[in-house]
């Protein structure tokens, strides 16, 4: 019988516990983003699609058309060209195509790429019904940005 | 024109329960769902009108405008007449609810009486809904239902036979009128009158909850074993219709708990009695339904049983011996 009665008064009690949790909860802030409305800040070390980097000197791309990250990347999405201007000695970039569809993000590029002229995109939000959508010009996205 | 006088009043009094009820069945959908959203750290709806109050005209366009489908085999005249069953006694006993002192629409005697009345009515709409379906599903949550409210009512019965013993009626306006002044004339906090007061509250809101088929103790639904139970073939405004005579008897329910344990329209502090504070407590009782729904899983069907069986009937009784051996001894000193 006493177990009778300390099992109602725990019950109660541990009933009583349950609503306390519901209803701080109920105070707090809602953690729900709304997501067309409101994107997620992406972690630094998030991997998206590969992107040019700006030189912050000579407001172009740093890459120096070595060619190392098209020979790396072992799924062969990389088309990258360049030609010498008269008269300079470096050669500059006039193409840099990424054909995303075959792309694993396996970052080979970006780690075979001495002078640091790429990185990953912070870009989640692709969504296209066509394959060529997937083919990133990504000089002109650098010069879009600017 | 007096509007108080038949049989203006009577017109009145029908249109605006009938108002009240769908209104209340709307809003307290909204309020679910944002009261859901909440306790789950969520927005809930927000999308339809400002803090998402259009949702209810939303969603009542849909249910209306979606198909009625009487599937092959069913019971035509049951499967039909189950979710009026539903709704039409929880609306009737809105009709002697005492909003205030005069605010009432039929001041009758037996309006406690006639309240239980009608609400055994609903759990018949429910069984001849499950039954009527020719689903297993349904069946199964009809039988459960039924079984249910025999379990429950048998407490809530004592409960309210023990206040009627103390208050010596069963007109709903005298019950409240007895409770005026300040909180302490309440029933809930009258000890003089029995021991077990604030304990035979709890015991009438656990039983409402499972008179209304209301989360921890919606068997009859039970989503995730029996799909939706009864409701499982009714589409549309059929199905719309079970889920406002089920929001009608929320309110009823917690109208009555209010009514006989928390003073009705009375102030706490004895002054400016009205509507307003009946509604007041009304609505943080309803709300408190809601709470309720979303902190606890449902239980199983063994747990509801006990629980009735063996905790709540045995409460109940003795808080009936109680009350009665103090009135008696009240009677002797």
């Amino acid at each position: 019988m006493s177990g009778y009665f300390k099992e109602l008064i725990s019950g109660t009690y541990s009933l009583a516990v349950g609503l306390g949790i519901t209803i701080k909860y109920f105070t707090q802030p809602v953690v729900t983003m709304q997501y067309p409305m409101e994107h997620v800040k992406m972690t630094p070390r998030y991997r998206g699609h590969i992107e040019l980097v700006r030189d912050e000197e000579t407001g172009a791309s740093k890459c120096i058309v070595c060619g190392m990250c098209q020979k790396s990347c072992p799924s062969g999405c990389i088309t990258v060209a360049g030609k010498k201007p008269e008269g300079s000695k470096k050669k500059v970039l006039t193409t840099y195509r990424l054909d995303f569809t075959k792309c694993s993000l396996c970052g080979l590029c970006v780690e075979s790429c001495k002078p640091g002229a790429l990185d990953f995109s912070k870009d989640y939000n692709l969504a296209s019904p066509r394959k060529e959508d997937y083919i990133f010009d990504l000089l002109k996205r650098l010069e879009e940005k600017s | 024109m007096n509007l108080q006088s038949e049989p203006v009043w009577l017109l009145v009094s029908l249109v605006a329960v009938i108002a009240f009820a769908a209104l209340n069945a709307a809003y307290l959908v909204w309020v679910e769902r944002k009261g859901a959203g909440h306790i789950q750290r969520r927005i809930g709806p927000k999308e339809v009108g400002p803090f998402g109050l259009l949702q209810p005209l939303a969603d009542g366009a849909k249910l209306m405008s979606k198909q009625l489908l009487v599937p092959k085999g069913v019971d035509p005249v049951l499967f039909k007449v189950a979710p009026i069953l539903v709704l039409v006694p929880a609306i009737m006993s809105f009709v002697t609810i005492p909003f205030s002192e005069t605010l009432v629409g039929r001041d009758i005697n037996l309006g406690l009486l006639m309240i239980f009345a009608f609400a055994s009515v609903n759990v018949l709409g429910i069984l001849i809904g499950g039954w009527g379906s020719r689903n297993k599903y349904a069946v199964i949550s009809a039988v459960r239902a039924v079984s249910q409210n025999i379990a429950y009512e048998v407490p809530m019965l004592v409960i309210v036979l023990s206040i009627v013993m103390v208050s010596h009626t069963l007109n709903l306006n005298e019950i409240v009128r007895q409770q005026a002044g300040f909180f302490w004339h309440w029933n809930i906090f009258r000890l003089d009158l029995s021991l077990l007061m604030p304990v035979s509250f709890l015991v009438f809101f656990v039983c409402m909850l499972a008179e209304t088929n209301r989360a921890p103790f919606d068997m009859a639904e039970a989503e995730s074993e029996l799909i939706a139970g009864a409701f499982t073939e009714y589409s549309g405004m059929g199905f719309g219709v079970f889920f406002m005579g089920e929001y009608a008897n929320i309110v009823i329910g917690c109208a009555l708990a209010v009514i006989l344990f928390l003073g009705g329209w009375q102030c706490p502090f004895g002054v400016a009695s009205g509507w307003w504070w009946f509604l007041i407590k009304l609505y943080a009782l309803i709300w408190s339904v809601v709470w309720i729904r979303w902190t606890y899983p449902r239980t199983q069907f063994y747990g509801l049983l006990n629980l009735s069986w063996k905790i709540l009937i045995p409460i109940a009784f003795v808080n009936l011996i109680l009350t009665s051996a103090q009135m008696k001894l009240d009677n002797l000193f």
